[in-house]
């Protein structure tokens, strides 16, 4: 029993430790020219799915959750948004080249398609970023008519 | 009050435990580490092996061997070769010298090269049904490569009309093998033109 004291002091100590160290966030006023939205005719339904699916982690500014304060909660999220944004980064889409965008568009579709975006760990808890079938019918109906016209 | 403690404590140890493993699963997952590459039969000669390990100027002929090897590994359903050799083919693709090329060449290639590195490096990562996607695109930037390059060895464009709506690869021998479905559907396709 000492112990099992002795560990969750330790655990809670560190608990509290680990929340004074700062991770780095990602926000930013500025939407750049290179922008997906502004470069590309996107309809207004459209946008708006992107932003609330997809621009949290792909893009330079995210919208963070209240329990971003706590760590390791911040730590998930940045390596998240990390990984997400040299994937794939909607705020500088025009810095690519055709092919690549073309690319770009294709994974967008299949990952759609697959179920796997958006990831179910950030669906979980943003109940209105998840896609119902028809809106991820509609979105991948675009973003093929987009990737054709490259 | 010891039983209100004993009940902060499970949950909090809980609590840790989880964190502590999430972070880890949630940390980009490693490449596999190197396997023994000794087994593999390079389909070129010595010759050829040792003037591409000491080339730092990465040539077409050295992409496209690697581009084969890896095809080879996809027509083996080899998901773990494939890892290897994807990564082994980003690197030499990022070697690549445009150099001698036009200047509108040299942009086009440059375009080629950065696609093509992001699909190897994803081969490199990934489970084999989602190697087979990207090793669609890959095919297409390393075709569209030869069209610049040229090459001196003998190819053969082959043409799956299954596999997502229709899919090229290359090959140097005329027989098809298919990369996209393995020993599922091995000889689907057939040569929709040669080259040389």
């Amino acid at each position: 029993m000492k112990v099992v004291k002795i560990i969750a002091v330790v655990l809670l100590v560190a608990f509290v430790g680990i929340q004074f160290i700062p991770t780095t966030r990602n926000q930013s006023d500025m939407v750049p020219e290179t922008d997906f939205m502004l470069v590309n005719n996107v309809p207004e339904n459209i946008q708006n799915k992107l932003q609330v699916s997809c621009y949290d982690c792909h893009s330079n500014n995210t919208q963070y959750p209240w329990y971003n304060k706590v760590q390791p909660v911040a730590w998930f999220l940045e390596d998240h948004i990390k990984e997400g944004k040299a994937e794939l980064n909607f705020n500088e889409w025009d810095s690519l080249s055709t092919r690549r965008k073309t690319s770009k568009l294709r994974s967008i579709i299949k990952q759609i398609e697959n179920g796997e975006m958006p990831l179910d760990s950030y669906t979980f808890i943003h109940r209105d970023a998840k896609f119902s079938e028809a809106e991820a019918e509609e979105i991948i109906n675009w973003v093929t008519q987009l990737k054709n016209s490259l | 009050m010891k039983t209100i403690k004993q009940k902060l404590i499970i949950p909090i140890i809980a609590i840790a435990l989880v964190s502590v493993t999430s972070c880890k699963d949630g940390s980009k997952n490693e490449p596999a580490a190197p396997m023994s590459n000794e087994m593999y039969q390079e389909p070129m000669d010595d010759k050829d092996d040792m003037s591409m390990s000491d080339n730092q100027d990465a040539k077409a002929e050295a992409i496209l061997k690697d581009y084969f090897n890896l095809k080879d590994a996809l027509v083996g359903d080899d998901n773990d070769k494939a890892k290897e050799l994807g990564a082994t083919l980003a690197s030499t693709l990022g070697s690549f010298d445009a150099s001698s090329y036009s200047d509108s060449e040299q942009q086009d290639l440059k375009d080629i090269m950065e696609d093509a590195i992001e699909h190897a490096e994803h081969i490199s990562e990934s489970d084999i049904a989602h190697q087979r996607e990207h090793f669609k695109v890959l095919s297409k930037d390393v075709i569209d490569m030869v069209a610049i390059t040229g090459t001196e060895m003998k190819l053969y464009e082959q043409f799956c009309p299954m596999y997502d709506g229709g899919t090229a690869w290359l090959s140097t021998k005329e027989e098809v093998r298919n990369p996209y479905y393995g020993s599922k559907m091995l000889t689907c396709g057939e040569v929709q033109r040669e080259i040389n």
